[in-house]
């Protein structure tokens, strides 16, 4: 069943100069319950600017994305605040994590503006990640690969049916980054949500099923392309 | 993690600039709570203060002079009443009681009051109150060189009964004036919270005989403390017409509170000018505290972003940003309370040790309960600013470089 149905997408922005820039024009995009897609592309493809339109942080100059039933582009901003917090799980490359809060709290955090807290839930995910005996450390006191965990951790904290990894491994070593994006499928797999990441990895591609190439899908990438 | 909590881990994170900004507050919460109680409480306190009377009659000159010399033990005597003039008031039949006294003598810059016991045995200094001597002291003989000595002047010159001394002349200590006079102390004063806790009391002759003092005015008093029968309504209006209006030689001060309103109104541009500061001291706490949340924006809009993007709303932010400026507000002046009964003690005690009258720091006043409410009301508003700036944040653009 379909969870995410994006058509006609645009978003293009002012630069210093004036002029305008297309960075995304996706004409179609589909994404499952359950499924998991890499979308691989260059630094500045869209790909940020794409998961953004898709999490509601972005309004799009025009197109439409239906996200789990609803049409995430037609909403209001509150609304839409309210359905990323309900529906999506947003891993980021620098993981975006609050210093002053533990690692308990940061998903804690994510919860209090979603499904509601539950703690229980929040420790067990946090076990999950391996986690579960750094639950009162402060990302300051956590290595790089575990703050990706925390990330981790509080991306599925609501239950989404969509987690949004950007570039999830980017900051993290090789051998971090292999247990990472393990970490990533399994725990979508094992929370019933969907995934789609964006990255340039190869070996991080070589690892999805379903690899979509966001140069083809993105026809402002493509006119950038063809202009350079 | 609610809102409150939310606020609570954002003033933890800037812990620094929180306690700097509260204590700022806190001081300027402090300054405007003392000088409103101060400025009401002394006003009540020294316009209340008429040590059981009702009028002074002194030499012809100022009513104010009059009643600071009489009733407060400050200023000097501005002259001598003839006995005969004292007589005539005490046997007026409106009048209840006539207590003479005499001044002109100190103890180490503490005064020396000649009176007569009548001032122990018939004043109620205030209702169902009257000077009472310690447990093993007694009153002063009128005819012997004894001294009853008030309790705030007994303990800062130490003395106790059984104690002697030699008197100085003069109301200001100069250790060349030192009369040849021996007094012996013969009881301290219970604290009775009034102006008659700086003074030793001693028979009025002792005043009027001291060596060196002119002989010629040995029966003359400096004062006389009057208080009417309480049938006598109309007293106060017909020897205020008497002695003030129809006579040149005297002055009648009644009513004793109303001469210290007239102070207080005199001296009222003073009380704005300390409310002026202390206003302005509140509102620049308050601006600190734009100042302090504002210039932290740079930092905390990567935070709102991360917060946005895990669902919170604009108003949410906005919301955390009002309730942390309040907040900040609001612990300052829970320290403002320890700012204020340290300046309020210190200012009661240089009252009380200057005048004999006592502020209570913690008297209820309502100031206690709008200075708070005004100034985390203010904490509150001088937080738009930098919720204004968080509500404009791009999400997007803090979250994460554009890849």
């Amino acid at each position: 069943m379909t969870l995410l149905q994006i058509q006609n997408l645009k978003k293009s922005y002012v630069g210093p100069e004036g002029d305008r820039h297309t960075v995304v024009d996706v004409k179609h995009f589909t994404l499952a319950e359950q499924e998991q897609i890499a979308l691989s592309g260059e630094s500045g493809s869209g790909k940020t600017t794409f998961l953004n339109l898709i999490a509601g942080i972005l309004k799009p100059d025009s197109g439409s994305i239906h996200l789990a039933g609803e049409s995430m582009s037609d909403l209001k901003e509150p609304a839409r605040d309210r359905l990323r917090a309900r529906t999506i799980g947003y891993i980021f490359q620098t993981f975006n994590l609050l210093q002053g809060y533990t690692c308990l709290e940061n998903v804690l955090l994510g919860m209090s503006f979603g499904a509601g807290v539950d703690a229980a839930f929040a420790e067990k995910l946090l076990k999950r990640v391996g986690l579960g005996s750094r639950l009162k450390h402060y990302p300051r006191q956590l290595s790089t690969g575990q703050q990706q965990r925390v990330a981790v951790a509080r991306a599925l904290a609501n239950r989404p049916k969509l987690v949004l990894a950007d570039e999830p491994t980017g900051n993290l070593d090789h051998q971090n980054a292999r247990q990472s994006l393990t970490l990533i499928l399994e725990a979508c797999k094992e929370n019933g949500a969907a995934l789609l990441l964006v990255s340039h990895d190869r070996e991080v591609l070589s690892r999805f099923q379903k690899v979509e190439d966001l140069r083809k899908l993105n026809h402002a990438s493509s006119h950038m392309e063809a202009r350079k | 993690m609610n809102l409150p909590r939310i606020v609570y881990k954002s003033l933890r994170q800037h812990i620094l600039s929180t306690t700097v900004t509260a204590i700022s507050v806190a001081l300027g919460g402090g300054l405007l709570m003392s000088v409103w109680a101060v400025k009401e409480q002394s006003l009540a306190a020294f316009t209340g203060v008429n040590a059981g009377f009702d009028a002074v009659l002194g030499a012809r000159g100022s009513k104010l002079q009059l009643v600071l010399n009489a009733i407060f033990h400050l200023e000097a005597s501005p002259g001598n009443v003839a006995w005969a003039d004292y007589q005539d008031i005490q046997k007026s039949p409106t009048v209840d009681l006539a207590i003479p006294l005499a001044v002109g003598d100190n103890f180490h810059g503490y005064r020396l009051v000649g009176t007569t016991p009548e001032l122990f045995s018939r004043v109620e200094y205030a209702p169902a109150k009257h000077y009472e001597v310690e447990s093993g002291g007694r009153l002063f003989d009128p005819t012997l060189r004894e001294t009853v000595v008030g309790s705030f002047a007994a303990r800062k010159l130490g003395l106790k009964p059984g104690d002697t001394f030699h008197p100085f002349h003069g109301l200001t200590f100069d250790e060349k004036n030192q009369h040849a006079e021996t007094y012996v102390v013969v009881g301290i004063l219970k604290p009775s919270n009034t102006p008659a806790d700086r003074v030793l009391w001693i028979p009025l002759a002792g005043i009027q005989r001291m060596s060196g003092h002119d002989p010629k005015a040995a029966t003359d008093v400096s004062a006389v403390l009057v208080k009417f029968k309480a049938s006598s309504a109309t007293a106060g209006f017909q020897m205020d017409l008497m002695y003030n209006k129809q006579g040149n030689r005297l002055t009648f001060a009644w009513p004793i509170g109303g001469v210290m309103a007239e102070l207080f109104n005199k001296i009222g541009w003073f009380d704005r000018v300390l409310a002026l500061i202390s206003y302005l001291v509140a509102l620049v706490a308050t601006a600190s505290i734009l100042a302090s949340i504002y210039n932290s924006m740079n930092e905390r809009r990567r935070e709102i972003a991360i917060l946005r993007a895990l669902g919170a709303r604009r108003m949410t932010i906005v919301s955390a940003i009002l309730l942390e400026a309040a907040a900040i507000s609001a612990l300052g002046m829970v320290i403002a309370f320890g700012f204020y009964a340290t300046i309020m003690t210190v200012i009661a005690g240089i009252i009380r040790e200057q005048t004999g009258v006592v502020l209570e720091p913690w008297q209820f006043n309502m100031v206690m309960l709008w200075a708070p409410a005004a100034l985390i009301s203010l904490g509150a508003l001088a937080g738009i600013i930098p919720a204004f700036k968080a509500y404009r944040t791009d999400v997007a653009e803090y979250l994460t470089p554009t890849s």
